[in-house]
């Protein structure tokens, strides 16, 4: 490690150890002051080692539920050839990772990139201190370091049989110039990664130990709650604070920008209580109109419009569309959904003109920071953010950093206190990042002998990149748009090879905004894809395995997932009486995922009996996880089919809580069985892919079961009976 | 002021009668294990025991409750995560992002003490908590397994 590293090493520590030192006792300190109390030495900027044999490993990524922290914990250990039992983590700063030249690389923690995004360089930082350890240990035995081996956190000198463990050598390694290169392990001869290990931090959620953005508590610290604007595209236009200012507890209320009023309390019940009874007169702004019915209109126009951007084309599909003898065509739709996170979005902040600081659960820490930055009004470096433990982030924690700003630009307005500001569930609700709605008209052609000669795929709807990342635009055309129905690419390629291919999209954005929602655009669209797919097979009198098969015969990872479902299901014997079964598959995320459902209907109401689920994710690093993903792709995915709606109406939406926004529970959870089918040589993502197979499989499973296709979601308003 | 028993310690108060007991277990008792999710009952993120019984504390004004109702949140449920429930939790690893799962095992809990043996329509009757991430089948079968008696010793 050269000197200037060091140097910078040296005053990372103590810049961390008195970053922390406002906080409580009793919380758990994220970084470096139990390490830097015990003589921790920073092997390299993933691996810390106590004189203990202890390891501290450092984690980029947010651990939001997805099992992240201990699957880059597994890749770190495995090559640096630790004790797995010695293993713990920590999360580096945003405002750490900027001053150190972003060594930890990127923070952000979503699409399903955790692992397939950073597998390569933290194993290389876990494989560098393990060098680096061996040649400390050689060096100490003036033997050279290829005479060395690194197992268990022990090196062995093989001739001599002389032995030390990490801790031993750990300070000395730290000074050890870095190899340039190191060889990584062939997968095949893990011992940690790839092992269904168990999750480093379960412990704490047991017992109420875990700590959470709500639950911080910090020296002086006050509590605040907001109300912003409904209506979107409204704003403030007078509010009464006199009405509340002597209520108890209430230290400020105050408004905070256009559309957002706060009020900060000794507590945060009674910033909630004066909330409620503030008197507010809202600008409804431009969109009270804006409805339900009026967006679906607007969509409704996008299907049959002359313009829009092409994504997908293969031969001539309008030219054999039209020439066809016979087409079927039908029209999908699909709602707005809201993530609700168990833990609704909150943010802590303290700001001084010198330094302003935010405690928050974050996908994204480095988002944070800039957005406390601009919100601060003060230079990065002057600002630094902490991350905590998310009660789930789903996508609405990621790009969208409303709650940061709002904590922020409430702070500013009482210098030198920290106040920590929650929404309720019902701000949380009606200010979401909506998983946005989208319509698709298809329309194919098949021949006698039931091939797919041509297909038409219109995407009709609200483009996400074009509301919050309009950099990721091609030319007007939001490419995301199209995930899962791409040509080639790892977020999303199609599996069917079908002669005469064109999807497109008619851009149609109502002021509604938008977000990634878990699984983004690949959820609509495998569910318009795989439905229509088996109206296909059903219109060539075809089993919808062997019609999909049939049209998958030049991809076969995505058949190979399909088969596995199928397989698992029975797919080749017949169902049980009155039970139907239904299938579904796409590539997205870098993964193949599949699904089979078996249902069956009484009196109306849907039971989902058993589920199927294939995922081949290439490298598999925690297979225990991976499973846990796919079981809680269904609870996400099937929410959203069964159940999920968010409705507009007077330009806000109307569901507010949980009794409207109807999520799964425990009685409609159908028993899962996942497969891990990795075909290795790369690396998919593993939190999100199966979320998209969900609703057609339960679908198409309910058409065996009933005859009754169901093409707008959710479920609950279509009559079953 | 409000005289509460919280995990088997008196404690007086200083607090509006009318606010939830979540708050006052949250901001107050300083316990924040018992979780806020929607406020209205639906979620059961903030279930904690009222003489035993599971309740939803988001819902539940302290003047409702008296010094000798004994409340046990998700801290006082075991002294050491030793409950059957939160050692069954832990060799199934059942928690993903874990915010909703002190109020599962507290509504569990409720569940196991006046049916030790609950059948699956029994569970999916009492457990009504919401969970996000997905972790119900894997709460269902800790409560299986808790209820099947696990080792004296924790096992993982």
């Amino acid at each position: 490690m050269s000197m200037a590293t060091q140097v910078s090493r040296r005053s990372f520590l103590i810049g961390s150890a008195s970053a922390i030192g406002g906080l409580s006792l009793g919380f758990h300190v994220p970084f470096a002051e139990a390490a830097a109390a015990k003589n921790a030495a920073e092997v390299n900027a993933w691996v810390v080692i106590q004189p203990d044999d202890q390891v501290i490993i450092r984690i980029a990524r947010s651990e939001m539920g997805q099992g992240t922290l201990t699957g880059l914990a597994q890749l770190v250990a495995e090559e640096l050839e630790c004790d797995w039992a010695k293993v713990t983590t920590e999360y580096p700063t945003p405002g750490q990772n900027l001053a150190r030249d972003r060594v930890w690389g990127n923070f952000s923690t979503g699409g399903s990139r955790g692992i397939r995004e950073s597998h390569e360089y933290v194993r290389k930082g876990g494989a560098t201190a393990r060098e680096m350890l061996i040649t400390a240990a050689a060096n100490e035995w003036k033997v050279p370091p290829s005479e060395c081996v690194a197992a268990n956190s022990v090196i062995t000198h093989q001739p001599s049989g002389r032995k030390v463990s990490f801790g031993k050598v750990a300070t000395a390694a730290a000074k050890v110039t870095p190899p340039k290169e190191v060889t990584l392990k062939d997968p095949k001869n893990w011992k940690i990664a790839g092992k269904p290990l168990a999750r480093l931090d379960t412990a704490d959620k047991l017992t109420g130990k875990q700590i959470y953005g709500t639950d911080l508590k910090l020296p002086g610290m006050l509590n605040a709650t907001v109300r912003a604007c409904p209506y979107f595209g409204g704003k403030v236009k007078s509010f009464d604070a006199s009405s509340v200012s002597k209520m108890p507890g209430v230290r400020k209320v105050m408004q905070i920008d256009d559309t957002t009023l706060a009020v900060v309390a000794d507590t945060w019940w009674q910033a909630k209580t004066a909330m409620d009874a503030l008197t507010i007169v809202w600008d409804e702004g431009p969109n009270t109109a804006v409805s339900s019915e009026s967006i679906a209109e607007m969509l409704k126009g996008g299907l049959d419009a002359k313009d829009a951007f092409v994504q997908t084309t293969v031969g001539d599909a309008p030219g054999a569309l039209t020439g066809a003898k016979k087409t079927i065509s039908a029209v999908y739709a699909y709602p707005y959904q809201n993530h609700a996170t168990m833990e609704p979005m909150n943010a802590t902040a303290r700001y001084t003109p010198q330094k302003c600081e935010v405690w928050v659960p974050t996908q994204n820490g480095e988002a944070s920071l800039a957005a406390a930055a601009e919100a601060a009004g003060l230079p990065v470096q002057q600002c630094e953010v902490y991350k905590l433990h998310l009660g789930g982030g789903f996508g609405r924690r990621g790009n969208f950093q409303d709650y940061v700003r709002q904590s922020v630009l409430i702070a500013k307005q009482m210098p030198g206190t920290p106040i920590k500001m929650i929404w309720t569930r019902e701000e949380d609700m009606l200010h979401g990042a909506y998983h946005p709605t989208t319509q698709c008209k298809l329309t194919a052609a098949l021949d006698d002998d039931g091939n797919v000669t041509a297909m038409h795929m219109r995407i009709s709807g609200q483009s996400i990149l074009a509301a919050v990342r309009p950099e990721g635009m091609q030319g007007g055309k939001d490419p995301a748009v199209f995930q899962g129905l791409n040509l080639t690419g790892d977020e999303g390629h199609i599996g069917y090879t079908i002669p005469n291919l064109l999807i497109d999209h008619a851009m149609r954005n109502p002021p509604v905004p938008p977000g990634f929602w878990r699984g983004v655009n690949l959820n609509q669209n495998a569910f318009y894809l795989e439905s229509f797919i088996e109206e296909l097979a059903h219109a060539a009198g075809v089993d919808p395995l062997a019609f999909r098969r049939k049209l998958l015969k030049n991809h076969p990872k995505h058949l190979a997932a399909l088969e596995a479902a199928a397989k698992g299901i029975g797919w080749d014997t017949p169902a049980p009486k009155g039970v139907g079964r239904g299938l579904a598959q796409i590539m997205g995320f870098g993964s193949y995922v599949a699904a089979a459902a078996e249902v069956s209907v009484t009196d109306g109401q849907m039971k989902i009996h058993r589920i199927v689920a294939a995922t081949d994710a290439g490298h598999v690093v925690n297979p225990a996880q991976v499973e846990r993903q796919v079981e809680g792709s269904f609870v996400y995915g099937l929410s959203a089919a069964l159940f999920g709606e968010c409705t507009m109406q007077g330009g806000r939406m109307v569901e507010d809580n949980f009794h409207t926004y109807q999520v799964m529970r425990m009685a409609e959870m159908p028993k899962v069985d996942t497969h891990i089918v990795p075909s290795g040589g790369f690396w998919g993502g593993v939190g999100e892919p199966t979320i998209a197979v969900a609703a057609p499989a339960v679908m198409n499973a309910l058409f065996a079961a009933t005859g009754k296709r169901i093409r707008t979601l959710p479920l609950k308003k279509q009559s079953l009976a | 002021m409000a005289r509460l028993t919280i995990n088997g310690t008196v404690r007086d108060i200083d607090v509006d009668p009318n606010t939830p007991l979540l708050w006052v277990l949250r901001e107050q008792a300083g316990l924040t294990g018992s979780k806020y999710g929607c406020g209205v009952a639906q979620c059961g993120a903030c279930t904690v025991h009222i003489d035993g019984n599971p309740v939803r504390s988001c819902v539940l004004p302290v003047s409702a409750l008296s010094a000798e109702q004994q409340i046990t949140t998700i801290e006082g449920l075991s002294k050491d995560g030793s409950h059957p429930l939160q050692r069954a939790w832990l060799k199934l690893d059942v928690p993903q992002c874990g915010y909703c799962q002190s109020g599962m095992i507290m509504a569990a809990a409720g569940l196991l003490k006046k049916n030790p043996k609950p059948s699956d329509a029994d569970i999916d009757a009492e457990i009504t908590n919401i969970c996000r991430c997905g972790t119900y089948n894997r709460v269902r079968e800790a409560i299986k397994l808790a209820a099947s008696g696990l080792p004296a010793k924790q096992s993982t």
